[in-house]
């Protein structure tokens, strides 16, 4: 589990919209991936957490910054073959079922694709056989291989989704907002399936959402992202018993409580970027407050953070 | 209340897996766009009618024993009847005859021209809107300046430079026609290329010319066809007037588009001079967008039954 699969450092991703409108999606984060773990990355619409994980997959081009696997960069100039090795070890799961899926072309086809391009399959019954044992693998009959994306459920189509990824027996994926567009009962099924395929596959995730409960869930680490910067990393537990940042405070405060009283006493505690009042002279930057658990502040914060802890401990 | 009754129930012995069981074999996707456009009445009327066409272009200026080109002044605009079946024209030449001889050349411009537009327009189209940023400013420029240049000057420049010949006209007619296919596969590739399951491709390691082929041009199939199917009568057309300006055909070939126009003085007294070749121009362009419609709803598979 300490082996680091993927090491994100300074990445930046920023896109020109016009001569003077940058939009800075991603704006320097780093943080490292283990071998077989969970990473959450969660964080409001518009922060950046999709776009990280485009850019990690080379979907974008970094505007700087290195995306190291297994300490190779993944966004140098690469010939053809060292880039289809990548394309096999790192796969994408993404968020709308209803537009990851080719509407022309047979599910069979579809999470075949991967086979045909990296030419997996000796003849046409290892193809079928290896469809008809991914479909097996997530859940589905074979039949599917025949029919057509519409003709499957929201659900279904997700589990068609992650066949398609695992086709190249990858081993880390990027799902980006896997469950968002799901029903909640469908949610737990389609989490629980990639459970079970991290066990099997020995599969290492980055799982993008902002479903905080169902990060939890899911998550071994979890990092907070916000305005393209990452302000917190913990492991989950850590996270939520000790947040630091109070942008993550904020967003923990929205979590709704299953318990009528509890929630009609919970507030709701709006984060405002303002009280840092970071002067020109600190540079803020990410802090390992207790191992593990990193929050982006200045020193001054983090002499407060570490005090409050210090009481805490103190006092509980 | 009385409990759930055991003996009112039986397991009828079908296995969870069964239940999602559909018996239908595994047609592929093309052997799919066969079968559901070989149900569609109304193509296949298409089809038959074009391949009878083609058929008759081939042996039809055979069948009579008279030949399209040889005047025969005693015997002009005679109506239809037993010896001349469409009757003749204003030189005493088989009306029959030189439909079909006609038929080879409008056909050929037709076909060639749509097919010449949708090869170049698709490319060009989906280079420019895949590639996207300096890529498609450059090629869609080109494209608008050469769109802006009047094609009946191009023709005229083609002609004299090359010589007048079937070739030339082809190439005069898609010299500025295949802009028309680009722009609309420019536009619909834009609007695809950042759907989820083309970033998918990608990221299995498609290339551009598989994510083209597999996944950019099937979904654009709809309007490729609707263009193609109209660039046929239009090219048909585009021929009769360069014919009548004289950049076209000289006689004696025939076109339907030259026989209509030839035949359009004489309207009112030798009616069948212009209505056998416009009748046969009707059913071409009848044929081609049947086939097309009933091609792109074949091509469609949320219109399976």
């Amino acid at each position: 589990m300490d082996e680091k699969l993927i090491e994100v450092v300074n990445l930046k991703q920023h896109f020109r919209l016009g001569k003077n409108n940058i939009v800075k999606a991603v704006d320097g984060i780093s943080f490292d991936i283990y071998r077989g773990e969970t990473l959450g990355l969660v964080g409001e619409s518009g922060c950046g957490k999709s776009t990280t994980g485009r850019t990690i997959i080379r979907l974008y081009q970094a505007t700087e910054g290195q995306v190291l696997y297994e300490g190779e960069n993944v966004h140098g100039r690469k010939n053809r073959s060292a880039l289809k090795k990548f394309n096999r070890k790192m796969q994408m799961i993404f968020q709308d079922p209803y537009a990851s899926l080719n509407p022309r072309m047979k599910v069979g086809d579809i999470i075949a694709e991967g086979i045909d391009i990296h030419g997996l399959a000796k003849n046409r019954e290892e193809r079928t056989a290896k469809v008809h044992e991914l479909l097996n693998k997530v859940g589905l009959h074979r039949d599917y291989a025949g029919r057509y994306p519409h003709e499957a459920s929201g659900g279904q189509r997700q589990r068609i989704g992650i066949a398609r990824a695992l086709a190249v027996d990858p081993e880390f994926i990027i799902a980006d907002e896997p469950i968002s567009a799901l029903d909640v009962s469908i949610q737990a099924q389609i989490v629980n399936l990639m459970k079970k395929l991290q066990r099997e596959n020995n599969l290492t995730y980055l799982f993008i959402a902002h479903d905080l409960s169902m990060v939890k869930y899911i998550s071994d680490r979890i990092g907070v992202m916000y305005y393209g910067k990452l302000v917190e990393l913990a492991p989950a537990d850590e996270l939520y018993n000790n947040p630091l940042h109070p942008y993550t405070r904020s967003l923990l405060s929205a979590i709704p409580v299953p318990d009528p009283d509890a929630e009609r006493a919970r507030r709701r505690k709006l984060y405002d970027p303002t009280i840092h009042q970071y002067t020109v002279l600190e540079q803020p930057q990410m802090h390992e407050v207790t191992p593990g658990h990193f929050v982006y502040c200045s020193e001054r914060e983090l002499e407060q953070y570490n005090s409050g802890r210090a009481i805490a401990r103190a006092n509980g | 209340m009385e409990p759930m009754l055991q003996d009112k129930f039986k397991l009828a012995g079908i296995k969870h897996q069964d239940a999602d069981n559909v018996s239908r074999s595994g047609l592929s996707f093309w052997q799919d766009v066969m079968t559901r456009f070989y149900k569609n009445k109304l193509a296949m009327i298409g089809l038959v009618l074009l391949i009878g066409l083609v058929f008759m272009a081939i042996f039809g200026p055979h069948m009579t024993g008279h030949d399209y080109r040889t005047n025969n002044l005693s015997q002009k605009n005679l109506a239809p009847s037993a010896e001349h079946w469409f009757g003749t024209d204003d030189l005493g030449r088989d009306v029959f005859t030189r439909t079909w001889e006609g038929a080879r050349i409008s056909l050929l411009i037709g076909v060639s021209a749509a097919l010449i537009d949708l090869l170049i327009g698709v490319i060009w189209g989906g280079i420019a809107a895949y590639r996207g940023g300096r890529t498609d400013e450059v090629m869609m420029r080109f494209a608008d300046v050469l769109y802006g240049v009047p094609y009946l000057l191009l023709a005229i420049l083609f002609m004299v430079v090359l010589g007048q010949s079937l070739t030339t006209m082809i190439l005069a007619m898609t010299i500025t026609g295949w802009i028309n296919m680009a722009r609309i596969v420019r536009g619909e590739v834009l609007s695809l290329k950042n759907r989820e399951y083309i970033l998918a491709a990608r990221t299995l390691g498609a290339g551009m010319s598989r994510i083209m082929r597999k996944h950019l041009i099937p979904n654009t199939m709809g309007p490729i066809l609707v263009t193609m199917t109209l660039t046929v009568p239009t090219a048909i057309f585009t021929e009769s007037f360069l014919s009548y300006l004289g950049l076209g055909l000289s006689p004696p070939l025939a076109s339907w588009g030259t026989m209509a126009s030839d035949g359009l003085p004489a309207i009112k007294y030798y009616p069948w001079r212009l209505f056998f070749p416009a009748a046969f121009i009707c059913l071409t362009i009848f044929a081609f967008n049947v086939i097309g419609d009933g091609l792109r709803d074949a091509l469609d598979p949320k219109l399976r039954k």
